[in-house]
């Protein structure tokens, strides 16, 4: 770089406006690509041909369209709803996706920042997306919404100590809760942690999957039974904002998975100097792959029912999560 | 330090900003006529603490914060708000007849420990060297020197867990109990 631009991104707002610029551009195209995969893969899955004609091959335009359709629809809002809360409630949940990008590794100094508590970041401000479900169930003053809004809640809630516990493992053979600590340690260690961390990896990934309301978990949204559930009243940009929105999570939960468990921008045998140019590369690869079996799942598994769901995550991911952070630990004293 | 040279830092206006922005909501939390609306200002409120303790270098205590008050607690009191009875507009049943005593109470204790902590620090500044309080030196105090108090605090939450179970628990009856056995 010449020294004319290294000073000015040496400037903490100019970074900062960039930083926020780059997230801003990323993340509907993360949606677009993610959503196009989830229409072609289950139209495959279902023998269809999924979207066909918009942009001439394949339908790639497919989504383009869709977010230029959002924005001339119509902004509306129920008469008995409360103004305010309906209309910052989907702004309140993007920014929980957004601030998640923060900590995400892309590479060996490639993070937009790199926290000393990384993860545990991760963890509390993804939980501000909660408050937004929650306000959008309850601001619809509709009884669907509100249905969908308590069972989203009661479904966070449940998930978030697997999903928290479940890094634990990770973050104890690490020794660090920084994010690109993490993958410094398993690239010092030589494996991703995924191989002893295996019980860890699926509770991740099962929790993940709940967190982010998709089937098998999508119980708050539940087409036969609730409409839409949380998003039943929504429509134009604001619906826009929480379909990029479950798309862009769907990559940080996978993003961090990989961090976490698969090596993140890492893969055996690739030098340093190489990584600095291939780590983004390796890190969206991966998470292409745990978005693709989360797509899989979806048009795979029915959906379970508000008990099951409740019961798996109390009876049973809770305690087996404990039981790894206890193992784990001891391993670590040992050896 | 005089006021004029205080407010020169930009820093400090930010954390004026911050401040006035969790006094603002922490008295529309008292004052809202709509119970989901207190709850949502009282996130306003914890956020804006979180903020602070940012701004303190604290790291780990405002995220904690944010994950515990913001994610489990309010999310929890949403829960049983919306789950009981939440009405969308005003609710004139919220406002209590009795406020001189909370009122000059919140200020009485406001009083005590600004003096207290004034009294006990005046200009000095604590821990200032900028960087951020490190996780592995909490970590290590809490399971080091302070390991005892830990281990009481999180026994005594581990009887809150076993009282609220028994509390929640429906008792049955003999006979309810003899029919279930019977099933």
């Amino acid at each position: 770089m010449t020294g004319f631009a290294t000073d000015l991104f040496a400037n903490f707002w100019v970074s900062l406006a960039a930083k926020l610029a780059l997230v801003a551009t990323m993340i509907p195209l993360i949606g677009m690509v993610i959503g196009f995969a989830e229409m072609k893969l289950s139209a495959k899955m279902q023998s269809r041909i999924g979207p066909y004609f918009a942009g001439g091959r394949w339908g790639w335009a497919q989504l383009i369209a869709d977010g230029v359709k959002f924005f001339q629809k119509e902004d509306l809002i129920p008469e008995d709803a409360d103004r305010p809360v309906f209309k910052s409630a989907p702004i309140l949940v993007l920014v929980g996706t957004v601030a998640l990008f923060v900590v995400i590794p892309f590479g060996p100094g490639l993070i937009f920042r790199d926290l000393s508590v990384g993860i545990f970041y991760a963890l509390a401000i993804s939980s501000i997306s909660t408050i937004g479900v929650l306000m959008a169930g309850w601001s619809s003053a509709n009884k669907y919404s509100l249905m969908g809004g308590l069972r989203a809640a009661g479904q966070l809630i449940a998930y978030e100590l697997p999903l928290v516990l479940a890094v634990v493992g990770s973050v104890i053979m690490a020794g660090t809760l920084s994010m690109s600590g993490i993958v410094e340690a398993q690239i010092a260690a030589g494996y991703p942690f995924v191989i002893l961390q295996v019980v860890g990896f699926a509770i991740f990934m099962i929790a993940a999957l709940a967190e982010l309301t998709r089937i098998p978990f999508d119980m708050p949204i539940a087409e036969s039974e609730l409409v839409m559930g949380y998003l039943t009243e929504y429509s134009g940009f604001r619906f826009l904002f929480f379909f990029l929105a479950e798309f862009a999570n769907m990559f940080t939960m996978s993003a961090i998975a990989v961090t976490l468990f698969l090596g993140g921008y890492w893969l055996p045998g690739i030098p340093e100097s190489v990584l600095v140019f291939a780590g983004p590369v390796i890190l969206i690869g991966k998470v292409a792959i745990l978005s693709f079996v989360m797509i899989w799942f979806r048009w795979t598994f029915p959906r379970f029912r508000e008990d099951q769901l409740q019961t798996l995550a109390w009876k049973w991911l809770i305690p087996i999560a404990l039981a790894n952070i206890v193992i784990t630990a001891i391993f670590k004293v040992l050896f | 330090m005089t006021f004029s040279a205080w407010i020169s830092e930009p820093i400090n206006w930010i954390f004026l900003l911050v401040g006035l922005v969790v006094l603002a909501s922490g008295f529309r939390v008292v004052t809202a006529k709509n119970v989901v609306h207190a709850a949502l200002l009282l996130v306003a409120a914890l956020a804006g603490t979180a903020g602070l303790f940012l701004m303190l270098a604290a790291e780990f205590v405002a995220w904690v914060l944010v994950l515990v008050y913001i994610g489990a607690v309010i999310v929890l009191f949403l829960f049983g708000i919306m789950i009981t009875r939440a009405p969308t507009g005003q609710d004139e049943g919220l406002d209590s007849e009795k406020k001189v005593v909370p009122a000059l109470l919140s200020v009485g204790v406001f009083v005590l420990m600004a003096w207290g902590s004034i009294d006990a620090f005046g200009t000095t500044l604590v821990g200032a060297t900028g960087d951020p309080i490190s996780t592995e030196l909490i970590g290590e105090s809490l399971l080091g020197r302070f390991v005892i108090p830990f281990e009481v605090v999180s026994f005594v939450l581990l009887a809150a867990l076993i009282g609220s179970i028994t509390l929640a628990r429906k008792d049955l009856t003999p006979i309810e109990e003899e029919e279930g056995r019977r099933v």
